[in-house]
């Protein structure tokens, strides 16, 4: 079973955002994560591997800093990986990123495609399902379980207020939701073998893909950051009289309750 | 040239969900400034009693897809239906809730359109440079992106309880019409085999107005009763922070925070949780904030509105009581 998982790299989720002097969100001195949704990706991967066995290809779209997650997913036992890196993606949308990730899946074998459920930086949730469209194969957001036999799949789904069981005939994408699996952490012989597996770079010409029709479909957006809350009251007094004070605030001042 | 503002309407339990009727309120308000038809379009089986439904809310014309194959939803099918509807009729804008089908219908519609999209958006407004503009919240809430389309239709997902329901006014007579469902079989490889939903009273957590929650000061999966209780009588939905789902005392699906659910209730109230900047991250669009912590230096004070230092198993039982009050 060959199976292609999306990486991508995200700040840690410790991280404070701070914007630089143009508006831009200020990466400097923050720490560097595999977005964690994609660990739960790679862990279902490898699970698959070790039933099945074949091949587990990383791809990944990003600049020379996605190295260190796609490093990192290598030495949880993914076998190669390609990173698409290029200057015309500086302003690249979800679509674009799609549709050159589409491109580079349609060139490798593969029976199966994992993502996480979302990025903790855009939050978008987008990248993954747009991509199961430009491959035109099936895809199922926020799985909780997979089981596979022979080409079908059987996957729960978290939805609103429950879950529901799907029959999907392989290929197919699904985006994993925390509860999955528990990712591993890499050996120490994992990360020294990651070393020596191959990461091809490609121009969005290697991909096939031209800068012309990967063009984003939104305007760069405007950055701002939220105002800070302002600490309100601390209600003094024994319990008893601080919870009749916060019920009667919660109603005759907030009118919330 | 493109026309109207669609709004794609998701149904619950034989009702239009909550956070549908809150984008036709506040799409109604930009269809009056700007001239545009707004269009309720609901997909489904067995749903022309839902056209009424929409109807006192502001929706100038409902299209019914009625279709047995859109019975349960699956994105394929959906995709299909929607997809060559919009196609057809060139709808200037099309919105839906970020809701579990929102968040996965949206992007695999903005695919096959070949548009850009705004996901689990906080805000719209339209003005003259763009037809609509869009506020999300990025990196979990701790940023705001302002964005916009290129493309048409414009595409968005937008957050329950992001905007306020509108006085329903039962005189409104859209006009109804039917559409039929033209699915691709490519599109149908999916099966729904069993939808499992979860019996409780208590609402959803992503569209509750009260959200009452408990981190690692609850000490156990058994006390999560005490927030259950206060709940009921408030008419809440109970969240945790990642510390109590991380120790097993309750599913992650009741997560909040940058890598569970995000929300934003009327009032969040926090008990024995910390606030961790990945939790702030997901209820800081609250609007009112109540923190309960024994310890005084707790993050959560920071943003709360109103706190309490003291402790969770003493005042949460006291607090259900004055709401018993209150609601008696």
């Amino acid at each position: 079973m060959n199976i292609v998982v999306t990486v991508k790299q995200t700040f840690d989720t410790e991280a404070k955002i701070v914007l630089d002097g143009k508006g831009n969100i200020d990466g400097s001195g923050v720490n560097l994560v595999i977005n964690p949704y994609d660990e739960f990706a790679i862990e279902e991967a490898l699970k698959l591997k070790e039933k099945f066995g074949g091949e587990i290809t990383i791809v990944s779209v990003g600049g020379e800093a996605a190295t260190k997650a796609i490093r990192t997913a290598l030495a949880m036992g993914c076998d190669k990986a390609v990173r698409v890196d290029d200057p015309a993606l500086a302003d690249a949308d979800e679509w674009a990123v799609a549709e050159i990730l589409g491109k580079v899946v349609s060139k490798l074998p593969y029976d199966l495609i994992l993502s996480g459920r979302i990025a903790v930086d855009d939050g978008s949730s987008q990248v993954a399902v747009r991509l199961a469209d430009a491959l035109g194969v099936p895809s199922v957001s926020s799985i909780l379980k997979l089981d596979i036999e022979g080409t079908a799949a059987t996957v729960t789904r978290e939805i609103d207020g429950g879950t529901e069981l799907i029959e999907v005939k392989l290929p197919a994408l699904f985006t994993a939701q925390k509860g999955l699996n528990e990712p591993r952490l890499p050996s120490m012989k994992g990360i020294m073998g990651a070393k020596k597996k191959e990461i091809a770079v490609q121009s969005l010409a290697d991909a096939g893909a031209d800068p012309g029709a990967v063009a984003a479909k939104m305007i760069v957006p405007k950055l701002s950051l939220p105002n800070p809350r302002l600490a309100g009251k601390l209600i003094p007094g024994e319990a008893p009289d601080a919870a009749r004070e916060l019920a009667k605030l919660l109603r005759e001042e907030a009118k919330v309750i | 040239m493109a026309k109207g503002i669609w709004i794609i309407a998701e149904q619950s339990k034989s009702e239009i969900r909550k956070v549908s009727l809150e984008l036709l309120s506040r799409a109604r308000q930009i269809a009056d400034a700007t001239g545009e038809p707004l269009v309720a379009v609901i997909p489904g089986y067995g749903v022309a009693d839902l056209a009424g439904k929409a109807a006192p809310y502001g929706a100038d014309k409902v299209i019914l897809i009625d279709d047995e194959r859109l019975a349960k939803y699956t994105t394929g099918a959906y995709t299909s239906a929607l997809g060559k509807l919009i196609k057809k009729e060139e709808p200037r804008a099309v919105l839906m809730g970020n809701t579990a089908v929102g968040k996965d219908l949206a992007p695999r519609l903005a695919q096959r359109l070949g548009v850009g999209m705004a996901s689990d958006c906080t805000g719209m407004e339209t003005d003259a440079a763009n037809f609509l503009s869009f506020r999300r919240p990025i990196y979990g809430g701790k940023a705001f992106a302002e964005v916009a389309a290129k493309s048409v239709p414009a595409l968005a997902t937008i957050r329950p309880n992001t905007f306020t329901l509108a006085e329903p006014d039962p005189s409104r007579k859209p006009e109804i019409v039917k559409a039929p469902a033209d699915i691709d079989a490519a599109d149908l490889r999916a099966v729904v085999k069993e939808v499992a939903l979860a019996v409780s009273a208590r609402p959803e957590l992503i569209e509750a107005d009260i959200i009452i929650s408990g981190g690692r000061g609850m000490k156990g999966p058994e006390n999560y009763k005490i927030l259950e209780e206060c709940a009921d009588v408030i008419g809440a939905a109970v969240g945790a922070s990642r510390a109590a789902v991380d120790a097993g005392w309750i599913d992650q699906k009741f997560q909040v925070g940058q890598t569970g659910k995000t929300v934003s209730p009327t009032l969040y109230i926090a008990c024995g949780i910390s606030g961790a900047i990945q939790h702030l991250a997901g209820m800081g669009s609250s609007k009112v904030i109540v923190a309960v912590n024994k310890d005084p230096e707790a993050n959560i004070f920071a943003v709360a509105d109103y706190g309490i230092v003291g402790d969770l198993f003493e005042v949460v039982p006291l607090l259900t009581e004055e709401f018993k009050k209150l609601a008696s």
